[in-house]
């Protein structure tokens, strides 16, 4: 938990730091007649992050919060693996979703959340995986008119469009 | 799936041709695939919003595509985020774009954009908006003198509100400034509804709007133009005199065009080149255009690039005058 | 009394038997894409428009009506049930919804939500009709000054809001704020803080893509690590018998409702304010004015029903300035004006005198949308309900399966995904250091209004600060946010006092 706290202290004041250098591209000070410049709003607000971060780390030194003085364990293994699982499974779903689109991607995801993760027999977890990309394409394509990305198999959509429109 | 899909919808898809049929589109030549995409270069509720949804409103009501129009607004960086958007989909049969007069400026302001305006389609010019100088009825000013004197003693203290920074309403009052000799404040505001409401209700002294902003309130006797940004006389604003007459050979338009993104085919071209000149030629298009004190013919093809050269031309100078490139 | 007439001519052009129609298929369509994280009622009033010109325009906007309340109803539920803010309006019900959710109380604090609705929405038609015309004189006095002190006055009742950490409070409003001025800068026309220069930031940081990030993927990441990966979450049934009980207990809500009602009319009434810190304030004042504010954020039903009853009243107080200004308050009145147009309807102060029948048509049909809302709303409670009662493992990848759509729907962009997917996980990790993630939210959403006005009120003031103390609406309102951010720190000092006495 200590780690933790000043590794996150450490790179927000770091994020900070540029996101102060990068709102100085435009004027910081004050422009008479007319008031602050264009980067004076972020720029100022962005110091601010940056002394809450020290703050928070010299709290860590003094060991005055509680966070800072806990003993226990940020994450242990099985949090690791569950966060890991998780968030790598989201992360491929929307990366394939540029090559293959939605409408392979979530049931792919799906299929692997609820009969890996889950546990799920192979009836309710195909019915769901299915189910999910149809309602979801006549939600938001046919009824809404969202078109949502398709990738590589976008041709095998027109004699649908050609159908519904 | 799929097979069992198909089988069952048998029925619809006779149908539908057959609608298709009705409805006379005909079945040969380059159709779209799938719904189109139509980028709006600006906000939800700002002039070229409304006029875009109106367009998608009537192409629906009279059939003129068989897939739908759908409406996407990319207001970012000042349509610097729908004319990246544009360029990357190149060679793209399905995107077409709104564009107003920031498909000039906006390009010319951030050159590290990389977008040459000329190497996209040119599908339509639907109308030009007009503009006109206003301000409030209570401020006494009836005409451009009284304007001018006023603004003269007022100094850096007469607000001129405005939409965008760098864009046709600061353009227009660095002429005036320029013009006459004033000092007016510029101070931008998002949407033209509400610079049209900030002078009502007299948080700034003047505007630049279009008539189709300024029309509720004048209406109502809020507001009064003084003069028009245009070669004749507006029919809505008989009493307000054009520049030129009052010896300053002055004209600005707003473009209202439809674009299409860069190495569009040309089946592809021809097609929405004809949906949206159907859709000029409309009367819900046509009396929209009387009403707003709109201007202008369709133009198409190399007229309208001839057109964006000029315009182009003459942006840059103007942003070069005030120092904004 | 003619208004009064006006009002009846548009409930009997309400109940004609196609309209009565419209109103029920609209309100429930509404209400699915209200629940859906990520749309709300522009998503439903913009597909609306290009069927204007296939039914009569008053069936168009009857129809339009009840879409828009029928997803004002429908945020509530995804706020409840998911914890995720469906639209910014929204925002407030999460703070106490979610809790009563996760305690097993989803029945109730949906039935508080649909009530509280319900009556924020009658009060503002009420007050709408009585005092149309002088609130228009209000609303248009309103300028640059009086709207930056309006923001710093929800800033002020949302003072105390955060943990009791105090630089990781101050922090996550900070970096709300930054984030808010991510893309364009109005004032100079420049772009801003456009990270990489990906083309994506130029349309800045929307609130929604925040709120889904922390709210959805953040918040279902804490839940699977605090269950192990497999509970449900929460044991909520519903029963006929429950419901009128729910229904009994929410007298103790009422003085929060009729004061959310009435706080969010008047703030809806405000050109730009709209109905999101109408909310916001309602939940703020209803926490001061309560006898118990530390059960709020735990679960307090007062703490649903204030800001209900608040984004409901002001979506009826911001028609007014639609109406009689051609402003539009929110997204979705900027869409509504986009259909005034297809009718070739000048909003405007003509449009009271000129086209009555058209405003009190309009009025008459949110009221009787309202009305269906409700009812449609508590008919559906119990598949909500059954809903929540899915093994977690099912209901998990769904919820993500929504906020990545929810999240792609509004602008169309995959980078807005990416982004939800980055403030999840950052703030998943950030919330496990006990950073409290709500400041942030609240900034990004207020932020941009109050720089911007400030910046203009700067600007015709020729860089004076005395402007927003000077004039007559903008001073009181500074003074009372003024008071309302010292009350704290006095507060602080007289409970330190207190103990030191004591000890």
């Amino acid at each position: 938990m200590r780690k933790a706290e000043l590794l996150m202290a450490v790179v927000m004041g770091l994020f900070s730091t540029y996101l102060m250098w990068k709102s100085a591209e435009l004027p910081i000070g004050w422009i008479p007649d007319e008031g602050p410049g264009g980067g004076a709003f972020p720029f100022w607000l962005a110091a601010g992050m940056l002394i809450c971060c020290l703050w928070i780390i010299v709290r860590w030194v003094r060991r005055s919060s509680t966070v800072s003085a806990s003993a226990d364990q940020y994450m242990d293994a099985a949090t690791l693996r569950m966060f890991f699982l998780v968030a790598g499974a989201l992360t491929v779903m929307i990366g394939l979703i540029h090559v293959v689109g939605v409408y392979v991607s979530i049931p792919l995801f799906m299929l692997f959340y609820m009969r890996y993760m889950g546990g799920h027999r192979w009836l309710p977890t195909g019915v769901i995986a299915v189910a999910t990309p149809i309602v979801t394409f006549f939600f938001f394509e046919i009824s809404l008119k969202i078109t949502l990305p398709k990738g590589l198999t976008e041709p095998l959509f027109y004699p649908l469009y050609d159908i519904f429109f | 799936m799929k097979t069992l899909c198909k089988t069952a919808v048998t029925p619809v898809v006779v149908a539908a041709l057959a609608a298709f049929a009705f409805s006379g589109i005909a079945l040969a030549g380059w159709e779209p695939k799938k719904p189109v995409d139509f980028v709006i270069m600006a906000g939800k509720g700002g002039g070229a919003d409304k006029m875009a949804r109106l367009m998608q409103s009537v192409i629906e009501k009279h059939k003129l595509a068989s897939k739908p129009f759908i409406p996407i607004n990319k207001p970012g960086g000042s349509g610097a985020e729908a004319l990246v958007h544009l360029k990357q989909k190149a060679g793209d049969d399905h995107t077409i774009m709104v564009t107003l007069n920031s498909f000039y400026t906006t390009p010319l302001r951030q050159p590290g954009l990389g977008v040459d305006v000329m190497t996209f389609t040119p599908i339509g010019r639907m109308a030009e908006d007009t503009f006109l100088l206003w301000v409030n009825k209570d401020s006494g000013i009836n005409n451009i003198n009284d304007f001018v004197k006023a603004a003269k003693s007022a100094g850096n203290k007469w607000i001129m509100a405005g939409t965008g920074k760098g864009q046709e309403d600061q353009l227009l009052t660095s002429f005036l400034n320029k013009a006459y000799g004033l000092d007016m404040k510029y101070v931008p505001f998002k949407g033209g509804g509400r610079v049209a409401k900030e002078l009502a209700g007299k948080h700034a002294n003047s505007t630049v709007n279009n008539p189709s902003e300024q029309l509720g309130f004048y209406e109502a006797g809020n507001t009064v133009p003084l003069a028009a940004f245009t070669p004749d006389r507006l029919p809505l604003f008989k009493d307000a005199p054009t520049f030129r007459e009052l010896g300053k050979d002055f004209v600005y338009f707003m473009q209202r065009s439809v674009v299409g993104a860069p190495g569009m085919s040309k089946e592809a071209e021809d097609y929405y080149r004809d949906v949206f000149k159907k859709v000029y030629q409309t009367e819900e298009w046509q009396g929209y255009m009387t009403k707003k004190s709109l201007q202008g013919e369709f133009l198409t093809g190399d007229d309208l690039k001839a057109y964006w050269k000029r315009e182009k031309d003459n942006h840059q100078k103007m942003l070069k005058d005030i120092g904004e490139i | 009394m003619e208004i009064l007439d006006h009002l009846m001519q548009g409930f009997a052009i309400a109940f004609q038997p196609l309209n009565l129609g419209l109103v029920i298929f609209g309100c429930a369509l509404g209400l699915f894409i209200g629940a859906m994280p990520g749309l709300g009622s522009v998503n439903g009033v913009a597909i609306l428009l290009p069927m204007t010109f296939l039914v009569p325009p008053t069936g168009a906007i009857i129809f339009l009506a009840a879409i828009y309340y029928g997803a004002m109803y429908g945020g509530a539920i995804s706020s409840i049930m998911l914890g995720i803010p469906g639209a910014s309006t929204a925002v407030a019900t999460t703070f106490d919804g979610r809790p009563m959710a996760l305690q097993g109380l989803a029945d109730k604090a949906l039935i508080t939500a649909a009530t509280a609705s319900f009556i924020g929405g009658t009060i503002s038609v009420i007050l709408f009709t009585l005092f149309a015309p002088p609130l228009a004189a209000v609303a248009l006095a309103f300028g640059a000054a009086e709207e930056f002190a309006l923001m710093m006055l929800a800033f002020a009742t949302f003072i105390g809001l955060g943990g009791d950490d105090i630089p990781k409070t101050l922090f996550s409003i900070f970096i709300g704020l930054v984030f808010s001025a991510v893309g364009l800068d109005i004032i100079s026309g420049q772009p801003r803080l456009v990270f990489g220069d990906i083309p994506g930031f130029l349309h800045g940081i929307n609130f929604l893509v925040l709120a889904i990030g922390i709210y959805g993927i953040g918040e279902m990441l804490w839940t699977i690590e605090s269950s192990k990966g497999d509970v449900k979450i929460s044991q909520a049934t519903v029963t006929v018998r429950r419901i009128i009980d729910d229904l009994r207990t929410l007298k103790d809500t009422f003085k929060s409702i009729v004061m959310g009602s009435i706080l969010g009319y008047f703030v809806g009434i405000l050109p730009a304010a709209g109905a999101t810190p109408g909310s916001l304030m309602a939940y703020g004042v209803a926490k001061t004015i309560s006898k118990h504010p530390e059960s709020f954020g735990k679960g307090n039903p007062e703490g649903v029903a204030a800001p209900e009853s608040a984004n409901n009243a002001a979506s009826t107080g911001s028609m007014l300035p639609m109406l009689t200004l051609g402003i539009p308050g929110s997204p979705t009145t900027a869409i509504l004006l986009g259909g005034m147009v297809i009718w070739g309807l000048e909003p405007g102060p003509m449009l009271f005198i000129e086209h009555q029948e058209f405003v009190w048509g309009l009025i008459a049909s949110l009221y009787v949308a309202n009305v269906f809302s409700l009812l449609i709303n508590v008919a559906f409670i119990p598949a909500f309900i059954w809903v929540l009662r899915l093994p977690f493992t099912v209901l998990a990848p769904i919820i993500f399966v929504l906020c990545i759509v929810g999240g792609y729907a509004p602008t169309q962009d995959m980078h807005d995904v990416w982004l939800i997917l980055i403030f999840g996980v950052v703030g998943y990790l950030m919330r496990k250091l006990e950073y409290p993630l709500a400041p942030a939210v609240l900034a990004i959403v207020l932020g941009p209004l109050a720089e911007t006005s400030m910046r203009q009120a700067l600007l015709i003031s020729n860089g004076s600060f005395l402007t927003f103390f000077e004039r007559p609406i903008s001073g009181p309102i500074m003074a009372a946010a003024m008071v309302l951010f010292l009350l704290p720190i006095l507060k602080l000092v007289k409970d330190k006092f207190w103990s030191r006495a004591a000890t």
